[in-house]
């Protein structure tokens, strides 16, 4: 796969295995194990290939140990990969260079890097000595990024008295202080209420506003793909099936949208059957499914022959498509 | 100035963060310091069988020993492959891999830190012991002190790499602290914690000082307490042990780094 120079990170037929070994149940599978003990390669990920441009913020979606976090290990330089390229701004991840782990961070939910029983601060002090910012660079990115997710007064209390979401939020501003340019994010907003999650949501959609960072992320929250990636890669058993916006892929899942109707008064189910599928009828509203290519039509239709009080088009819900493609682990 | 690639700035704010983390265990430390009284029960022991003349030491001698033993682990013990073990374990390894400092350098720093917690506490026991013990006392010369101090260091230095050497078969085992009990036993028997090596048989003696163990305590405590010891040899040996010990631990942790699966993190 040639590499574009407007692209920042190629990853060309990667692959892992993780060898582990295979235990039978008993006292006699514990012996033989301890004795001779079997070991097989379990493939992870296997030959993926695709590429990020600068700033995008791209989703990766798939199932428990469908191998997206392994994928993201190896583009930070976490862990070696068995066959197959990544490069990440000219370089290669796994030889972990000062100048590339200078540009990217990684974080994880629920995994901490801050010091337990101190304040945030500290460990935040001890980032920017590492990443080599002056005091006063550290003074003012701090207050910028405590800013930008509202933490104040958290930053100087100890870490083990915080909320999980002051917690996780502290966690994102101690791994973005040195301005990295690429963002591995692994399940971000894990465990975290609904305005926390939100919150964190906002902060990444606007730190790439601002900053123009590319941002690769994981999560099981499909409001998490929804909001900041418009664009996702979707994997199954550790195999790339899809690479594309998210929108297609809602289509592509979905020929059909749900026209819900409030009419002014009670009709017969019989008088809905040639506009579409009827979902639901229940008195004065109506719930139809309606392919995609017919829906302008059927729309006029509707608001023709009926007495309408409201009419709301709308997808299914994304979560339910996407759960379904999981169990399918291909595209139509 | 860079001190092993390290800036003075992140060195001194590794060294105040950890001091301020142990502050926060400081009852822990002070149990801890209490906890490293053997050299304290082998000096009871010895002294009530009255074999310290087979060691070449009367009771005064013994007692100068054991205190000095007693002080030089007190800043030169080791705990890196537990900690290494739990961030590898827990998932905390995986962000300290990707920041432009080697992680080994979070755990000196913290052994440091939590030497500086422990100098009062070891003070007290030091004063404490010279109060039951008055006979004993003694000041060391300041050239002794300093000397006492650098192979103090020089000992803390093995035995952390000595420890990274194990900890780094955690990326291979992932339950190294197991394997530390093969460290542990021999530096028991060989470092003089149990017993000073002047009173080992000869030919034993001869294969103890081919280790690294018997200047883990044994060479600087007798020079602390004032003992006839071989300066010369024992610094050169120690030097040499941390000359082959750091290229090992830097091959084996990049071998180690390679086989790295961030399980659990």
């Amino acid at each position: 796969m040639p590499n574009n120079p407007s692209d920042l990170i190629l990853v060309d037929q990667l692959s892992k295995y993780y060898r582990v070994a295979n235990k039978q149940p008993g006292f006699k599978g514990t012996l033989k194990h301890f004795f001779d003990r079997k070991t097989y390669d379990v493939p992870a990920v296997t030959d993926i290939s695709f590429k990020i441009s600068p700033g995008e913020i791209v989703g990766f979606l798939g199932a428990n140990g469908a191998g997206k976090t392994t994928l993201l290990k190896m583009m930070c330089g976490l862990i070696h990969p068995t066959t197959g390229l990544v490069d990440v701004g000219g370089f290669s991840p796994q030889r972990r260079q000062t100048a590339f782990l200078k540009e990217i961070t990684l974080v994880m939910g629920q995994k901490q890097q801050l010091i337990w029983d101190l304040p945030p601060m500290d460990s935040l002090y001890v980032n920017a000595a590492v990443y080599g910012l002056s005091d006063h660079e550290a003074k003012v990115r701090i207050n910028e990024l405590a800013e930008m997710l509202e933490l104040g007064e958290e930053l100087t209390r100890p870490v083990r008295k915080l909320s999980l979401g002051q917690r996780m939020k502290s966690e994102i501003l101690a791994a973005l202080l040195h301005k990295p340019s690429v963002l591995f994010l692994d399940e971000p907003t894990l465990g975290l209420d609904v305005n926390a999650q939100a919150r964190v949501r906002s902060f990444l959609s606007e730190y790439n506003k601002r900053t123009g960072a590319t941002i690769l992320l994981t999560s099981h929250y499909m409001a998490d793909i929804t909001a900041l990636c418009p664009r996702v890669i979707c994997i199954h058993k550790g195999k790339l099936f899809y690479d594309g916006d998210l929108d297609s892929l809602a289509n592509s899942l979905s020929p059909s949208r749900e026209v819900k109707v409030e009419l002014k008064n009670p009709c017969a189910s019989e008088k809905f059957e040639k506009y579409g599928e009827i979902q639901d009828l229940n008195d004065r509203f109506v719930c139809l499914l309606v392919s995609r290519d017919k829906l302008t039509n059927v729309v006029s239709n509707l608001l023709t022959d009926f007495d309408i009080i409201d009419l709301e088009i709308s997808d299914p819900p994304i979560d339910q498509l996407i759960g379904e493609l999981f169990i399918k682990g291909e595209v139509n | 100035m860079r001190i092993f690639g390290l800036s003075i700035k992140v060195i001194k704010t590794l060294l105040t963060t950890q001091y301020a983390y142990m502050l926060e265990y400081r009852i822990e430390i002070a149990l801890w310091a209490l906890s490293g009284v053997l050299p304290f029960i082998m000096f009871s022991l010895w002294s009530q069988n009255d074999v310290g003349n087979s060691f070449g030491l009367n009771d005064i001698g013994l007692a100068r020993y054991f205190l000095s033993a007693f002080l030089v682990r007190q800043f030169s013990v080791v705990w890196v492959v537990f900690s290494f073990e739990e961030d590898s374990l827990s998932g905390r390894l995986s962000p300290y891999l990707l920041q432009p400092l080697h992680p080994l350098f979070r755990y000196v720093a913290s052994h440091l830190a939590e030497q500086a917690t422990r100098l009062p506490f070891a003070i007290a026991i030091a004063i404490t012991f010279f109060i039951l013990n008055p006979s004993s006392f003694w000041l060391p010369s300041i050239p002794q002190l300093f000397l006492a101090y650098l192979s103090t260091h020089f000992a803390f230095t093995i035995a952390f790499l000595l420890q990274s050497l194990v900890a780094a078969l955690c990326f291979w085992t992932e339950k190294s602290s197991a394997l530390e009990r093969l460290i542990f036993v021999p530096y028991l028997f060989l470092s003089g914690l149990l017993v000073p090596l002047s009173a080992f048989p000869s030919n034993v003696l001869k294969v103890a000082m081919l280790t690294p163990f018997p200047y883990l305590i044994n060479f600087p405590a007798k020079i602390l307490s004032g003992m006839p010891v071989d300066i010369f040899n024992g610094f050169l040996a120690q030097i040499l042990w941390i000359s082959i010990l750091v290229p090992s631990v830097n091959i084996l942790w990049k071998l180690g780094v390679k086989r790295y699966t961030a399980m659990g993190a």
